[in-house]
């Protein structure tokens, strides 16, 4: 359910990491919570930030959550057609529902990141908690 | 992301096994474990718009108010003209603080002239229970009869047909803000055509135990007509859209009903009333600030409590969300009087932001029929 190849940040982001350029987004599990999506806040190319940072909002009807990245890097891409019809990050988190594109300050972040099975097992243990 | 809240024990109306049945995503209302929404907010409230949707609102509270001094009692105590009403008639009123503020708003049906029910808030019925048992003489009786209710809002243009095949004697005769006791699914009930939603459509009170079989048996009768459980989200979109005020949003203790843009409500030439006095002086005086719709211009969803800037100076908004129906952002915010005309810009702060907005006429939606 969670794609293999992507790492995972407890607050529901994912990263792709291909080379230098990292993608992220949010899982599965987080377009389910939000709901329909109807609105998208993403940041300008060229925005630098440190892992953990806040880069943008994603807003349901109901609510209004932040983006964490979970990487430190410069903006190289913003998914233009997410801000314009939200719905897709509904429809495809994985894929075409991406949000940024970032050049990697560095390589040893990821390895901090959980794997796929390990965040199936961390929303298992949030769910639980409820 | 940000991580959702958790919650503590929360009170269940009778149809809460149905909402799990159904799949309802569940939240905290208000103390109430409520559905927010069934299959998606922006599907439900299309589906109201369009066909029928079934909501549950048996968290409402609802009070008898009895004996020979019922009227003058309610005259005293809301601000709208009970005498205007009709036996099997409604309106929409509110229970007013002496300096014209909210204690609530409510819907006052007569029964008989000495007999009425009233509806209240689901968050406010114990405040208003109290507040409106210290206003009643000896010649009142007030029960709370809220354990006994259930309600089932059936809402849209296709809800009249729909009960026209399940309930009886068939209400789609009934007047708007009409109602009638009868029976629904072959189960008692007083069944009016209100709603909180903007379109036509019935709210049906029943028996507590009746209610899980009627929420069931309505959605399969309505299944031809593309029927939906619809939940709080939706219902939110629906009256937001409809410009209907809510409790704790557009009006508290702190607004009053002009400024609040219901002085419809009000009807000093009745005689004296709870806040009379107070509202007239307002009137007289001007009004410093009033609640008027607005659309987002800026990118950007204005949302309860978000500060706004005027020209004439600060508001804030009251309530905000994206209205379906014409895919954009729109709210109500009380702005300074100066500012409250169509057309007039202003700018909301959205996460330390300034996005423009501008006042608009409301409603935001009129239904066609």
């Amino acid at each position: 359910m969670n794609p293999d190849d992507l790492k995972y940040a407890d607050s529901h982001e994912w990263v792709r990491v291909e080379g230098e350029v990292g993608t992220i987004g949010i899982t599965d599990h987080a377009q389910k919570q939000l709901g329909e999506i109807v609105y998208l806040e993403l940041p300008e190319v060229g925005h630098m930030y440190d892992a953990g940072d806040e880069f943008g909002t994603v807003e349901s009807v109901k609510a209004v959550s932040e983006l964490f990245t979970p990487v430190s890097g410069e903006v190289v891409a913003v998914n233009k057609s997410a801000v314009g019809e939200p719905g897709i990050i509904n429809d495809d988190p994985f894929g075409d529902g991406w949000l940024i594109k970032l050049k990697l300050s560095t390589d040893v972040e990821i390895g901090k990141l959980m794997s796929a099975d390990a965040y199936g097992e961390y929303v298992k243990a949030e769910e639980q908690e409820k | 992301m940000s991580a959702p809240a958790t919650q503590a024990a929360l009170r269940r109306t009778p149809l809460y096994d149905v909402h799990r049945e159904l799949g309802a995503r569940l939240i905290d209302f208000g103390g109430w474990e409520m559905p927010v929404q069934y299959s998606g907010i922006l599907e439900e409230h299309r589906a109201v718009r369009e066909r029928v949707g079934l909501f549950d609102v048996s968290h409402m509270g609802e009070f008898d108010v009895e004996g020979p001094g019922a009227l003058a009692f309610l005259q005293r105590v809301t601000p709208n003209d009970v005498a205007k009403l009709a036996d099997g008639r409604i309106h929409y009123s509110a229970f007013l603080t002496d300096k014209g503020t909210f204690v609530d708003d409510l819907l006052v049906y007569r029964r008989a002239a000495d007999r009425y029910l009233l509806v209240v808030n689901a968050g406010n019925t114990p405040k208003d229970f109290a507040w409106a048992k210290d206003h009643a003489g000896s010649d009142v009786r007030l029960a709370d009869r809220s354990a006994d209710w259930a309600l089932i809002a059936v809402q849209g243009p296709k809800a009249a047909a729909l009960l026209a095949r399940t309930a009886s004697p068939d209400p789609s005769d009934l007047p708007y803000y009409g109602f009638r006791e009868g029976e629904v699914c072959g189960a008692p009930a007083l069944v009016s055509r209100t709603g909180y939603t903007g379109e036509d459509g019935f709210e049906v009170y029943c028996r507590p135990e009746d209610s899980p079989r009627l929420f069931r048996e309505l959605l399969a009768a309505g299944k031809a007509d593309g029927v939906l459980p619809c939940g709080l989200g939706a219902r939110d979109t629906l009256r937001l859209e409809a410009k209907m005020a809510l409790y704790g949003n557009d009006i508290d203790d702190t607004v009053t009903a002009y400024e609040a843009d219901l002085g419809w409500i009000v009807k000093p030439g009745k005689g004296d009333f709870i806040g009379r006095d107070a509202l007239l002086a307002q009137k007289a005086a001007g009004l410093p600030r009033r609640l008027v719709g607005f659309e987002m211009v800026d990118r950007g969803i204005g949302r309860h409590g978000y500060p706004a800037r005027t020209a004439a100076g600060a508001g804030v908004v009251t309530s905000g969300t994206h209205s379906p129906t014409l895919g954009k952002p729109i709210g109500l915010a009380l702005l300074p009087a100066a500012a409250t005309a169509v057309g007039t810009e202003f700018s909301v702060e959205i996460r330390g932001r300034d996005a423009a907005a501008r006042v608009v006429p409301t409603p935001f939606y009129k239904r066609r029929a």
